[in-house]
């Protein structure tokens, strides 16, 4: 191995695509020797999946990965480990069936034989000890019993663990989200440590404080590419979100702004986040299309579930008028039926309609599917073909369908349109509106500005809680993005 | 931070309370089985003896390497459903072949071992649900058993009669074979870094992948596993019974899933006990004898074993479930 290298990775050119998404568009990445690089973008910049790459979980389609120097052909997950690349993920690896040195053991096949379970253990109990002084972890605890917040120590301390192969490069995927404050801070402060000591280390956090003041380079990533690499005293905070946020893509304004001044129409639905303390609330009014934004997975799909189970029984913090609909955002998982006919997909959610006596008649189903296949034009031959004959676009539209025509008058949209082409979206956005000009209210969760555009209201999610609220002529992307990721320092 | 403060002495507070429970959950096994032999004892003294533990044991010990070779399956969050016709087909090789003509038994029992390996790769590299495979194989055993053996007969061999009417000094056999077994196995799977991985591999499969370990090698070293101890139990069967029959071990599968899950075991999540598993085994054999002192007739035995099963599992469910939160409850 080349231990005069400067670089410790080098990135060219790597491209990524799931199905019709391209998730990354040619990126160059340079790590050097003794240098924390910060990584930041909006949710599906494509960070994660360049770090996966980096770490050997997923392979590139195109492009050339290079360690120390030395390019490499076939790259692993064993390759990275062997020439010392670690990954924190985003979603903790540790198997929470094993003790803490059990899952220390996991990363390092060289600690076998008699006494490997006290080689472990004390293996990552010193680590621990450098990197959080008095954590209070036994290392004979079960993973699964220790709180989140433990867990995230747990392995990041792993990943700086070294048995035979020296730690060159640790990428830290969002490692303080479950740390408070105090913690975060010993974190930091040891990937400064450990970078002086000829390390490196990759930190992706949505916490823009974190990244300027712990790196030494910036990288912002946008629509799968990088956008911006520089010293990280260059940035400042908001040249960091200008640079993030610019979107690419040509805005699709509403065609009309003839909206209703809000209050005027009665309210349909009233909803606090369980983690809100202080007594803000998601308000939706009858007509009214209100946007929940914010990075993903930051409370907006659980409130959506929340209201939607307020439905069927009686919910603290919830309250709701009329019968509600959900528009799942994983279709395949939790949207269509996939051994079931695009009829019988789209009449499910309004059955007691279709019933002569006490069976459902496919005739009243079909009728009933024809008028939404010609209401939204969902392109098929027969609506008696299984479902998955359509093309994903029109599955969406099945789903649509589905909610729109029964008798919900509140419609919870869970980032539906994601991987929907551009067509079919400028489609469901008019449907939308239409339909809310005859007084349906929608909830509407989604990553991109673009749809917030057609929200009369937008409250933005951070860490389960509503920090923003948002009227139509307030909204902009970088108000957006700046509440996103502003800093929680009251926490 | 103060709010902060207290809400880390709070967690640390309901982690020292998850001990005991956990300890709890551990006993619970071994409580359900003291009860049983305490039953046992109280209608009949004199069964406890060494005569009459080995008379009471001894067919507990194809089961209890039957409940193994499940466990080893549920730790990789799959399910044998085959088991027990496998066990039947064993016994049936066992007494036809393994007496008149030992290197082709041999060779037939090795290349069932093998079966069970490829049973594990297939499920993995192709993604098919292990019930599904099993429940195929089950009709596999089934039939193959039924073309060795058509009719109940056959003779064990003597060396295997003699190794399972083995007289020990003090202790009876089974109880030897049970600690044995179960001494073994925890070793194998709970205490050596191999089987670290490999229960990792059933808790969270992406964390071992991640790790740079072979999930296809996980799940094949466990069926493996299964069909060793599957063929242990049909051969141990067989020794205790000296003849067999093509349905001889068809009770087992469903009696070595209560096993494993008797004994503290989970269907998913990697969590098992193979001390639990043996202790599972045993209590549902004796179970039996019980109810048979109680004079509770054969045809309502069925349902009480299951009835002592849903007491054990329903005292779980509330020591799990009973914790921090029922201090506040009550």
């Amino acid at each position: 191995m080349d231990e005069h290298s400067a670089n410790i990775v080098d990135l060219t050119h790597i491209e990524k695509t799931f199905g019709a998404v391209r998730a990354l568009a040619g990126v160059d990445l340079m790590v050097s020797r003794g240098e924390c690089v910060g990584l930041v973008g909006h949710n599906g910049a494509g960070k994660s999946t360049l770090m996966n790459i980096l770490a050997g979980t997923l392979a590139a389609d195109a492009g050339e990965i290079s360690i120390g120097g030395k390019p490499q052909k076939h790259y692993s997950v064993a390759q990275a480990h062997k020439l010392g690349v670690r990954c924190v993920f985003q979603e903790l690896s540790l198997c929470p069936n094993l003790t803490v040195a059990e899952n220390a053991r996991v990363l390092h096949p060289s600690i076998a034989g008699w006494g490997w379970r006290k080689q472990a253990g004390r293996l990552i109990r010193e680590k621990l000890d450098a990197i959080f002084p008095d954590h209070g972890i036994s290392t004979d605890s079960m993973v699964g019993d220790l709180p989140i917040g433990k867990r995230q120590m747990i392995e990041v301390a792993r990943a700086f663990t070294v048995t035979k192969e020296s730690v060159r490069l640790v990428i830290l995927d969002e490692p303080t989200s479950s740390l408070d404050s105090h913690r975060a801070g010993q974190l930091l402060a040891h990937v400064r440590r450990a970078i002086t000591d000829g390390g490196a280390c990759v930190l992706i956090s949505h916490l823009l404080g974190e990244i300027l003041e712990y790196t030494d380079r910036i990288v912002v990533m946008r629509d799968g590419k990088v956008v911006a690499a520089d010293r990280a005293a260059a940035f400042s905070r908001d040249r960091l979100v200008t640079t993030m946020g610019a979107t690419a893509a040509g805005r699709t304004g509403r065609a009309d702004a003839g909206t209703v001044a809000r209050g005027s129409t009665p309210v349909r639905v009233r909803a606090q986040p369980v983690r809100q303390s202080d007594g803000f609330e998601l308000v939706a009014h009858q007509g009214e299309i209100v946007g929940l934004a914010g990075l993903a997975g930051h409370g907006q799909t659980d409130l959506l579930l929340t209201i939607f189970k307020a439905a069927a029984r009686r919910t603290a913090g919830v309250k709701i008028s009329d019968p509600v609909a959900l528009i799942a955002g994983d279709r395949q998982s939790d949207g269509i039926f996939p051994l079931w006919s695009i009829a019988e997909n789209i009449g499910i959610r309004s059955i007691k309609n279709l019933r002569r006596g006490r069976l459902i008649s496919p005739d009243l189903e079909t009728r009933f599917a024809e008028s939404w296949r010609d209401k939204i034009k969902i392109l098929t031959p027969d609506l008696r073909n299984n479902i998955l004959s359509l093309s994903g676009g029109n599955q969406q539209k099945a789903l649509f369908a589905r909610a729109l025509g029964s008798e919900a008058r509140i419609v919870l949209m869970d980032d539906p349109m994601r991987g929907v082409d551009i067509g079919t979206k400028l489609e469901v956005y008019e449907l939308i509106r239409s339909e809310a000009r005859a007084g349906r209210t929608f909830l509407w969760y989604t990553t991109e500005m673009e749809e917030l555009q057609n929200c009369d209201h937008v409250y933005v999610f951070r860490n389960g809680r509503i920090v923003a609220d948002l009227r139509r002529d307030e909204l902009s992307e970088e108000k957006v993005i700046q509440s996103s990721f502003e800093e929680a320092i009251h926490s | 931070m103060t709010s902060l403060a207290g809400a880390s002495t709070l967690r640390a507070v309901v982690a020292e309370v998850n001990t005991p429970r956990r300890i709890l959950r551990a006993i619970l096994p071994a409580l359900s089985l003291a009860l049983v032999v305490a039953g046992i004892a109280w209608f009949n003294p004199r069964a406890i003896s060494y005569f009459g533990i080995n008379l009471m044991l001894n067919l507990g010990i194809p089961v209890v390497l039957a409940t193994i070779a499940q466990m080893f399956v549920i730790t990789v969050n799959e399910l044998d459903l085959s088991i027990g016709n496998f066990v039947s087909f064993v016994g049936c090789v066992a007494a036809i072949w393994l007496r008149e003509n030992p290197v082709l038994g041999v060779v037939i029992l090795i290349g069932c071992i093998g079966l069970y390996a490829l049973m594990g790769a297939v499920i993995y590299l192709r993604n098919v649900p292990s019930i599904v495979v099993t429940l195929g194989m089950l009709f596999v055993w089934q039939g193959l058993a039924v073309l060795v053996l058509p009719r109940p007969g056959g003779k064990a061999p003597a060396w295997l009669h003699d190794i399972m009417n083995l007289r020990t000094p003090y202790v009876p056999f089974p109880i030897v074979a049970a600690v044995v077994i179960a001494a073994v196995v925890h070793f194998g799977i709970m205490q050596s870094s191999y089987g670290a991985i490999l229960r990792g591999s059933g808790g969270n499969p992406n964390a071992i992948g991640r790790a740079g370990w072979s999930l296809l090698r996980t799940k094949v070293v466990m069926f493996l596993l299964a069909g060793i101890f599957g063929v242990l139990s049909g051969l141990s069967l067989i020794g205790l019974t000296t003849s067999a029959d093509a349905n001889i071990g068809k009770g087992y599968t469903l009696l070595s899933i209560a096993g494993v899950i008797l004994g503290g075991g989970e269907f998913v999540g990697g969590r098992v006990s193979p001390i639990g598993a043996v202790i599972g085994a045993l209590t549902l054999t004796l179970a039996g004898t019980l109810l048979n002192f109680m004079r509770i007739s054969p045809d309502w035995q069925v349902g009480a074993e299951g009835a002592i099963l849903i007491i054990v599992l329903a005292a779980r469910a509330l020591i799990n479930r009973a914790g921090p939160g029922v201090l506040s409850h009550k």
